[in-house]
């Protein structure tokens, strides 16, 4: 199988580990890619499991856009992987699995990742009229507006959210496991001096 | 002649109604009574559960399992536990797999037993859901006796079970299974010849092989399609390789075969579980490794590491190597998988839960097409749909 994988134009890099192959490719072979994965009677993913992403926000190509595919001929699953800017969009593969019209939509929900050609891209699972992408880290994980049903104005209202306490996040990682053997000081002891 | 224009009539289903099986949205098209175009609108039951595991432990996000497809809590964790053990590379013990096996299964007739009398009710029966109700009930004091909670479990955990089953379980389970295959047979009577629900759901919603794979779905649905493809059989998971069983396959892909289908799966099961009865033997249920399960109660009472073992699991949580994986399982609805991500701290970077209902959900447009508005409930009830997991 890796060897008619290694034949497709654009896919750069795949690793195998844990019975499961991870292949980088180059975003703008997607359609092509996506097309021999599925046509070739030697590979024949013909389901897409789920389209996702990671985000790193510290790096200059943002997200990591994930999608599953499975092959129920060859009994096999592929992870595909490729990196995105924030603000680049990708080719929607809408033609090519119909399964990624919803996949595509919770991916710009959560995201805000843009797909091309995408026939409705919409917000799918947060509420109308949400603004912000929830999964991306920069997000804070209360959120920024909360509901509640106003009995004056006989209506649900959106008011900035208000903690009654204080958000905590506690960080009980211990400092000793995993520690890179430096102690402060150490740097005196290997110089010249 | 004259030409008469026909206009089509848009209404509003849900989300506050009973045949939506929660709370779900649809905007549906008609002309006359016939469906040209629904369209779902989901999200009304989003908590951010994804986002909620990213700022919690390994092992404080199991319960969020539970919570998500709430009528199959125990095979959800499954999969969360696999993808942790997968990431950590260790192998649970026997006795830990069979125990998984028994429950994920029991776990898939319970949410047989509610989906097929609430398709059954959906469609005008009562009885059916009265007597699945008495049946779950049976069921879920298994739940209970083995994790002390009905529903939201927490029992599969990274690194084996919670705990053991208490004595004498064996023979209680054996001697239960028993009987239940008499009682789907009574429920078979009530429904499989009932002229009401072939009328209803014969011929109604039918999706063919290809459509089936082109649109994701699996388990049942993709199964009723006439595609042998079961996860349990294909890429076995735990104890799935030492069992036999059969895979029941669909002719048409209809409302009717997703019904069969299901039905036949519960029989199974039933076979699943005596045969693990059969081969299970007494010895550890989780990996003993208090890294990543916690000590035994009255180590704790004796020893400092125990002691200071638990401690340091319960509030840092273990670290997981730094890395990547996708696990599935054959969950009562569907392939449901959980995409892990780990930076190598105790908290998971990224997971990503793959539901079957939502790409199941997505063909209900397809598959209600050219039928009447009554059918879109039968539609809606055969597919299975519960909303904690497709809003997740």
């Amino acid at each position: 199988m890796i060897k008619f994988l290694t034949k497709i134009d654009g896919i750069n890099n795949i690793l195998e580990n844990n019975n499961l192959l991870e292949i980088e490719f180059k975003k703008n072979n997607i359609i092509k890619i996506f097309n021999e994965l599925r046509d070739n009677t030697e590979l024949n993913f013909n389901q897409l499991l789920d389209i996702t992403a990671v985000d790193y926000p510290s790096r200059e190509f943002r997200f990591d856009l994930i999608y599953i595919l499975q092959s129920l001929t060859k009994n096999k699953k592929i992870i595909l992987k490729t990196f995105i800017k924030e603000n680049e969009n990708i080719e929607s593969i809408t033609n090519i699995h119909k399964s990624a019209d919803w996949y595509e939509r919770e991916c710009y929900d959560l995201f805000g990742i843009e797909f091309i050609n995408h026939p409705d891209l919409r917000r799918i699972m947060t509420d109308y009229n949400f603004e912000g992408y929830p999964l991306r880290k920069d997000f804070p994980l209360t959120g920024h507006t909360e509901v509640r049903y106003d009995d004056l104005e006989k209506k649900v209202i959106y008011e900035p959210v208000k903690l009654t306490q204080e958000f905590r996040n506690f960080d009980s990682e211990s400092p000793w496991e995993g520690m890179e053997n430096k102690l402060f000081g150490d740097e005196k002891s290997t110089g010249e001096n | 002649m004259k030409e008469v224009e026909l206009n089509t009539t848009t209404i509003n289903f849900g989300p506050q109604h009973p045949a939506a099986h929660g709370v779900l949205r649809l905007v549906v098209e008609l002309e006359g009574e016939v469906v040209q175009r629904a369209e779902p609108h989901i999200g009304l039951l989003h908590r951010g559960t994804e986002k909620l595991i990213e700022y919690k432990t390994y092992l404080q996000a199991v319960p969020y399992f539970d919570r998500l497809d709430y009528v199959s809590p125990m095979c959800q964790e499954h999969a969360f536990a696999l993808a942790t053990e997968n990431l950590l590379g260790i192998n649970v013990p026997e006795r830990a797999k069979y125990i998984r096996v028994i429950f994920a299964e029991i776990t898939r007739i319970l949410n047989h037993l509610l989906n097929i009398p609430a398709y059954a009710a959906d469609i005008g029966a009562v009885t059916p859901f009265l007597w699945c109700f008495e049946e779950r009930e049976k069921l879920l004091e298994f739940h209970e006796a083995v994790s002390g909670a009905r529903f939201h479990a927490a029992y599969f955990r990274p690194g084996g079970v919670h705990q053991d089953m208490p004595e004498g379980m064996e023979e209680k389970l054996f001697d239960h299974f028993k009987t239940l295959p008499k009682f789907i047979d009574d429920l078979e009577s009530l429904l499989t010849n009932n002229r009401i629900l072939r009328q209803r759901s014969v011929d109604i919603g039918i999706i063919s092989k290809l459509e089936a794979i082109e649109w994701g779905c699996s388990g049942p649905v993709l199964r009723s399609a006439g595609v042998a493809w079961d996860l349990r059989r294909s890429q076995p998971y735990d104890a799935y390789d030492q069992v036999d069983f059969e895979v029941p396959v669909g002719k048409k892909g209809d409302c009717f075969d997703r019904y069969l289908v299901r039905i036949e799966e519960m029989r199974q099961s039933i076979s699943i579980i005596n045969q693990c009865l059969n081969k299970i033997k007494p010895g550890p249920i989780s990996i003993e490794d208090n890294k990543i399960t916690p000590p035994k109660r009255n180590q704790m009472k004796k020893s400092m590491e125990a002691l200071i073992h638990h401690f340091k699991l319960f509030t840092e949580g273990y670290r997981v190597p730094a890395g990547q994986v996708y696990s599935a399982v054959e969950a009562p609805k569907g392939e449901f998988g959980v995409y892990l991500v780990s930076d190598g701290s105790s908290k998971p970077y990224r997971c990503k839960i793959r539901a079957p209902g939502f790409a199941h959900l997505q063909t209900l447009d397809h598959l209600s097409k050219g039928h009447l508005m009554a059918d879109i409930a039968a539609i809606l009830g055969s597919l299975d749909i519960v909303f904690g997991e497709i809003d997740r």
